[in-house]
């Protein structure tokens, strides 16, 4: 067994710095490349993208980012888990084959994790009584079924395990937790018994502090954010784990950032909800038994973390088509930014009513006032506002209503307040709204496939 | 005295849903009395009045001096519906530490 593995988080999104998993491969030492693409509309928008073109429906950020990381990953035989095989993982592993093949590697495994996509097997379930309820209203997913745009099964760690095991040196997998692709490492190494639930949680919440990327080395910091060094080349953060389950959360050393108490602890609490119970489908981990210490410069150990028994249920993430929406922005300037800003508001107003177009929600904001706060903003000294953004937003079922409404934006500029600039991106087009539905399934009914692609 | 949330806290919100979290996180055991003390889900429930239209929740996590408040309806009807410019909750946890509190205790 190793005595320690250094897991490297290298995408906290789909849409993150694109240097970030080439500099953790090749910054310093790493055994794992750990990478999170999937938010949860991105599985919609993949699942749009298969339907026009079967071979589609992944990152298409990975083959790419593969010309280059592939080639070190080999020679430094650092193996890589990603969660970018969205709704067609076999497809992506498919492509880096190809991208393995123009560089000459020859007998590497991609493991390629199945089974997650359960768009096909909704009517299955219904039938069964299963009626996937929504997590937060209770209602039942029929009544969306006709509009549904993808449905996905967070799998946790284990398939990926298996990949490992039958010898995968990347792992490319649909919808998985974000905290199982740097959990998974671990089990895989150090032997891990899927029982020992202090161990899961330990593996768990490293993975939390991994999985957005650079937001534990000090980006996105709320701290004394100044006091960060270099940004521009900010390091990612490296989880150095150890087999009795205490984790370091480290990064490079020739690296920018910061990781401190504080910067772990900002992302400790980053989109969490009952800290005592982080429900995964390895385990509850307890966010208050974790404890944090600073043993060196940019490493902080992470430790006496604390886990239960997981629940009998996989969280499903289904998406669904519910109307359009669209979004205008128009800039007025001093004097009286914000006067003008509101009268225009006023005026757009009353002409959709004239118009008589229907929307389930009309959005007014004004940047540089108080789109951050909204009602918290406090009053301001309006000859010292040098300019505003009028920010309107629309959203409902009748697509012409929201593609008449794009067309009422421009004319405000030669009929409506002065000082005003700002258009130059053309009408508002409407855009599908994807809503997001989340609920339980029980495990027993799920089955991880896993399929191994020689090269 | 009258402090600003800011002077002993930093902190990061975020989305689930509908719902937003704000983790506040004191900078030492002091701050974070006056935290657990002051900054009472109901504190924060009429602070939010008019952006949070649900409860709020609160969670101590006294091991790293924070605390976890979950602000239930309070993002126009989450990520990917709603129409607001900060449609995450990404700036909620600056609302917050821009909170005014009158403490009886000394910084």
């Amino acid at each position: 067994m190793k005595e320690k593995i250094r897991i490297a988080s290298g995408q906290g999104f789909w849409g993150d710095l694109l240097e970030a998993p080439y500099h953790q491969v090749t910054k310093g030492p790493v055994d794992y490349l750990v990478m999170d693409y999937l938010a949860e509309v991105t599985m919609s928008i993949l699942q749009k993208q298969k339907k026009k073109n079967p071979e589609l429906g992944y990152a298409r950020d990975i083959p790419e980012l593969m010309k280059r990381i592939l080639p070190v990953c080999i020679e430094k035989e650092i193996k890589i888990i990603t969660n970018g095989g969205g709704v067609n993982p076999f497809s992506c592993a498919q492509e880096v084959k190809k991208v393995a093949n123009s560089l000459g590697i020859k007998n590497l495994k991609i493991g390629v994790v199945l089974g997650d996509d359960i768009l096909d097997r909704i009517d299955e379930f219904l039938q069964s009584g299963i009626d996937l309820k929504n997590m937060e209203t209770g209602e039942s997913i029929s009544i969306i079924k006709d509009r549904l745009l993808s449905a996905n099964v967070y799998f946790g760690s284990e398939p990926i395990v298996e990949a490992l095991k039958l010898g995968a040196q990347i792992v490319i997998t649909g919808r998985t937790t974000d905290t199982g692709l740097t959990l998974a490492p671990m089990v895989y190494e150090f032997g891990w018994n899927y029982e020992n639930f202090d161990l899961m949680a330990a593996g768990t919440v490293a993975g939390h502090i991994l999985e957005c990327g650079a937001q534990s080395t000090g980006g996105n910091f709320l701290g004394d954010w100044e006091s960060v060094p270099d940004m521009a080349e900010i390091g990612f953060p490296i989880a150095e784990a150890y087999p009795d389950g205490n984790v370091i959360i480290t990064k490079h050393e020739n690296t920018g950032g910061l990781v401190s108490i504080e910067t772990v602890a900002e992302q400790l609490v980053y989109e969490i909800g009952d800290p005592k119970n982080y429900i995964t489908p390895e385990c509850i981990a307890d966010f208050t038994s974790i404890k944090l210490e600073q043993v060196g410069k940019d490493r902080v150990r992470v430790y006496n973390v604390k886990g239960k028994p997981p629940t009998n249920f996989y969280k499903v993430s289904a998406a669904y088509f519910d109307g359009y929406s669209a979004v205008g922005t128009l800039t007025y300037s001093w004097p009286k930014a914000l006067t003008k800003a509101k009268a225009a508001d006023r005026i757009l107003r009353k002409r959709l009513e004239f118009l008589g177009l229907q929307f389930d929600e009309i959005r007014t904001e004004f940047l540089g006032y108080n789109a951050c706060f909204g009602p918290l903003a406090k009053e301001i000294d309006e000859d010292l506002i040098n300019e505003v953004v009028f920010r309107i937003a629309v959203r409902g079922k009748d697509y012409n209503a929201i593609e008449r409404f794009g067309r009422e934006i421009a004319p405000l500029v030669l009929t409506g307040p002065p000082g005003v600039t700002g258009f130059a991106g053309g009408r508002p087009k409407p855009s599908e709204v994807v809503a997001y539905w989340p609920a339980l399934i029980p495990k027993e009914l799920i089955k991880p496939k896993i399929e191994i692609v020689e090269v | 005295m009258k402090i600003r949330l800011i002077d002993i806290a930093h902190g990061r919100s975020g989305d689930k849903g509908d719902s937003a979290n704000i983790g506040l996180i004191a900078y030492d055991e002091k701050g974070y009395k006056i935290l657990e003390k002051y900054v009472t889900a109901d504190v924060v429930k009429k602070y939010f009045e008019g952006i949070c239209f649900g409860p709020v929740e609160r969670f101590e996590m006294p091991n790293i001096l924070a605390l976890n408040f979950i602000l239930h309806n309070a993002l126009g009807g989450g990520g990917t519906v709603s129409l607001k410019h900060d449609a995450q909750g990404k700036t909620l946890a600056s609302a917050l530490l821009r909170m005014e509190i009158e403490i009886e205790e000394p910084v």
